[in-house]
């Protein structure tokens, strides 16, 4: 019995000697992961041969642009022995978590991506995007490209990508409904204002122009039609301009379009450009502020054959409200193996060949000044995106903080408070001024 | 007041009824029973860990190096610039906590979770309990109805019911303005009203857990209990508040703790239903700020330090609460 026993302590021992170096193991695990992961970068390598890999982003009706691309990627691969092109097409939506988690991990992260032109800076600062400066410099094509599709690529007098495409928003407006109630497309941001009333009064099923409360981007021509800025820069710091008089104008005059003489604020407070659009679209809007790319949403909508298209227009009669340039680029990681074909590659994709067939297939406008013209000159449709471009764009501060501000909703946060009567334009435009500063001075 | 004691008697006599239904076994058998665990003290301090240790290698993985890897990123300097490398990470001892807790907007949004997590956990706990007692009065076929109509609700998982909820009161379409003749009353433009919504919701998806708990301990009360109350003439809510209730209390401490934690965490149904926080960000709670934060704005740091700070409040309460009932004389 006691020798059983004494067995028994001894096996108990073993087993917990195993116990504690088991839990040992575990607590050294977890020091072993002391600091939390931080990509070591990799690159440096040139390969001449190999997989280049390449992230696009899947529009909504991706067929077309495959076609473009797998023509131009045969192309490539023909050009240059032992080499592959690997396209991808990433969803839109997650783009975000996708590129991040590229830039966390080098091994899986593809040496090519397409990247929307507002996240530039903030794509720079995470040390994500190669500079390619000396080839951009060395790059033929370069020099009929428009200075803001330019400006989108470049921080800091560097360039980080090449622009792929540009989108800019101009006003839809409703012919049947301006026809019957006798009025012309706004000349001016009043007259607009006052067409929109009419609209409403006339039909108190639709809003005179959809506006939303978070729909930054078809606020930000108000601002900039009055004169303001979004932010200042000098030195390289930026400080916001929205408190100024000229900006809050324009806030001003953007909110004024929220009550219920036409766009009720219980509905359009949250708003943002998809919900104005769909609005339009669906035969509930006079007009809307939309952009070249949302063709094919009032093609399909019930106002197909029922819109047409102007310029936005400024403050004074025949100016054209500044409009933003948005759009994609088309950048190189900085932590590719394929350095010089993954240059070549981007020179490619976002050459004017194949620009001018990614217009055919998707509408997407051309980033250099004389394809663009080429094509508006074949395509009614797009003249008054062309006008509104030639007339100058604006775009987003330059600056990393720009995708801080963007995603902690700084601005439609100041919208909305003036729209839902929180705080008047003097109170939100410095409160929002105040928050953008403190984001710009990390 | 007899109801009342004959309760009380009653309890420790017939422990395992109510304490087989849920919770852990009372203290009473376990401190008196021939078969406890006797031979544990006698080999020393040791065992227990062993048999122990692999669940502990498990709970240290799966919790501790977590929490652990939170609180060491909120006293970093850590955004997407120093995950991908483009910026060395650099220690800020309690900055991102000074930040936040200067911050007005923070205190504002704490304000707003305790506030709202107090209501539906009141909500939560009233509909549930009031359910598991209906259940216990009616027959057999709207039993199983509404048992079906409640598991529907918890089944429904929390993105297509915050959906479905705000369709059902929207202002153009939704059938509910229609019926309360409310027009084109829009739900999610006030404050008030788009809590509401989301309290609705949150009440909806989260009582059926309360009421099949509730359900079950009061099955397991024996029934002389319940009819010895009814014989001395006692209504259905003299039943619960002074039968029911104390007899089921291990189980609504357990419910009630868990309804407080999943409230105060509430993200889905603020994040769907008022679109991310609401009209300039009226509905935020913490954990949409903390989203907001750590992985809209990619400040890792700052949302740790959120996280950090709910978790501390979150162990607060349950400690607080676990005390308080100590106190008076309960163990669980």
């Amino acid at each position: 019995m006691k020798a059983e026993a004494d067995k028994c302590v001894k096996g108990v021992k073993s087993v917990r000697a195993a116990g504690v170096s088991l839990l040992a193991m575990g607590l050294a695990a977890g020091l072993a992961g002391c600091a939390p992961s931080t990509s070591s970068g990799g690159g440096g390598q040139d390969d001449k041969s190999g997989t280049v890999r390449v992230w696009l982003f899947r529009e909504v009706g991706n067929e077309p642009k495959e076609k473009v691309v797998d023509k131009v990627a045969d192309r490539f691969e023909k050009q240059h022995d032992g080499v592959e092109v690997d396209v991808q097409y990433i969803p839109i939506d997650s783009r975000a978590e996708k590129i991040k988690g590229a830039f966390n991990d080098p091994d899986s992260a593809p040496d090519v991506i397409e990247y929307g032109n507002t996240d530039t800076a903030g794509y720079v600062a995470d040390g994500g995007l190669a500079d390619i400066s000396d080839e951009f410099g060395s790059w033929d094509a370069a020099r009929d490209l428009d200075p803001t599709a330019k400006k989108s690529v470049t921080v800091e007098g560097k360039q980080y990508g090449l622009p792929l495409f540009v989108g800019v928003r101009a006003l839809y407006y409703r012919t049947d409904v301006f026809d019957e109630l006798n009025l012309e497309p706004p000349r001016t941001l009043d007259g607009l204002a006052a067409a929109a009333k009419k609209i409403r009064a006339a039909h108190k099923d639709m809003y005179g122009i959809a506006v939303g409360g978070a729909y930054t981007y078809g606020a930000m021509p108000f601002i900039w039609a009055h004169g303001g800025e979004l932010a200042r820069e000098k030195g390289g710091s930026f400080t916001s301009a929205l408190d100024a008089a000229p900006a809050k104008k324009g806030i001003k005059a953007y909110t004024s379009l929220f009550g219920d003489d036409n766009c009720p604020a219980g509905k359009c407070a949250k708003m943002g450009g998809n919900e104005t659009v769909e609005a339009f679209a669906g035969g509930k809007a006079g007009m809307a502020i939309g952009g070249d790319f949302n063709r094919q949403a009032m093609e399909n909508g019930k106002v197909q054959g029922k819109y047409g298209v102007v310029p936005l227009p400024g403050v004074e009669k025949g100016a054209i409200a500044p409009a933003f340039a948005g759009g994609n680029n088309i950048g190189v990681l900085k932590s590719t193996d394929h350095r010089t074909l993954a240059v070549q590659l981007a020179e490619q994709l976002a050459g004017k060949r194949t620009q001018e067939q990614l217009f055919e297939a998707m509408g997407f406008l051309p980033t250099f000044s004389d394809t663009r013209r080429k094509v508006a000159a074949r395509e009614p449709f797009v003249k008054p995106f062309v006008r509104t471009l030639d007339a100058g764009t604006e775009f987003v501060p330059a600056s990393p903080a720009w995708g801080t501000i963007d995603s902690s909703l700084i601005l439609p946060e100041m919208f909305q408070r003036v729209v839902s009567g929180k705080d008047d334009v003097d109170g939100a435009a410095a409160g929002a001024a105040e928050k953008m500063d403190e984001a710009f001075a990390e | 007041m007899s109801v009342a004691t004959d309760g009380a008697k009653s309890r420790p006599r017939r422990t395992p009824g109510p304490a087989h239904a849920g919770g852990p076994p009372g203290p009473r058998p376990a401190r008196s029973g021939g078969r406890g665990p006797t031979g544990g003290a006698r080999r020393g301090g040791w065992t227990p860990w062993l048999y122990l240790a692999p669940a502990l290698v498990v709970l240290a993985g799966l919790l501790v190096y977590p929490v652990y890897q939170l609180g060491l990123i909120s006293f970093l300097d850590y955004t997407q610039a120093q995950v991908s490398g483009g910026e060395p990470t650099s220690f800020r001892g309690f900055g991102n906590y000074a930040e936040l807790l200067s911050d007005p907007q923070f205190w504002n949004v704490l304000l707003a979770t305790v506030v709202f997590a107090a209501a539906c956990v009141l909500g939560t706990m009233t509909v549930g309990c009031a359910l598991a007692v209906l259940l216990t009065r009616v027959r057999a076929l709207p039993r199983l109805l509404l048992m079906l109509a409640a598991l529907g609700a918890w089944a429904t998982p929390a993105i297509t019911g915050s959906t479905v909820w705000v369709f059902l009161f929207d202002p153009d379409f939704g059938p509910v303005n229609r019926v309360l003749g409310l027009g084109d009353f829009a739900w999610t433009y006030g404050r008030l009203s788009a809590f509401a919504l989301v309290f609705f919701e949150v009440v909806w998806c989260s009582f059926p857990l309360v009421m099949v708990t509730t359900y079950a301990g009061i099955r397991a009360v024996p029934t002389e209990v319940v009819e010895a109350a009814t014989l001395d003439g006692a209504s259905v809510w003299r039943t619960w508040r002074s039968v029911l209730a104390p007899l089921l209390r291990p189980i609504l401490i357990v419910v009630t703790i868990q309804s407080i934690i999943w409230d105060f965490k509430v993200f889905t149904q603020i994040y769907v239903m008022t679109g991310g926080g609401g009209i300039a960000k009226q509905n935020l709670v913490l954990n949409v700020y903390a989203y907001q934060k750590a992985f809209a704005s990619s400040q890792y740091s700052l949302g740790s330090a959120i996280g950090v700070v709910m978790l501390l409040i979150l162990l607060s309460v349950t400690l607080l609460y676990l005390k308080l009932l100590r106190r008076n004389g309960e163990e669980i």
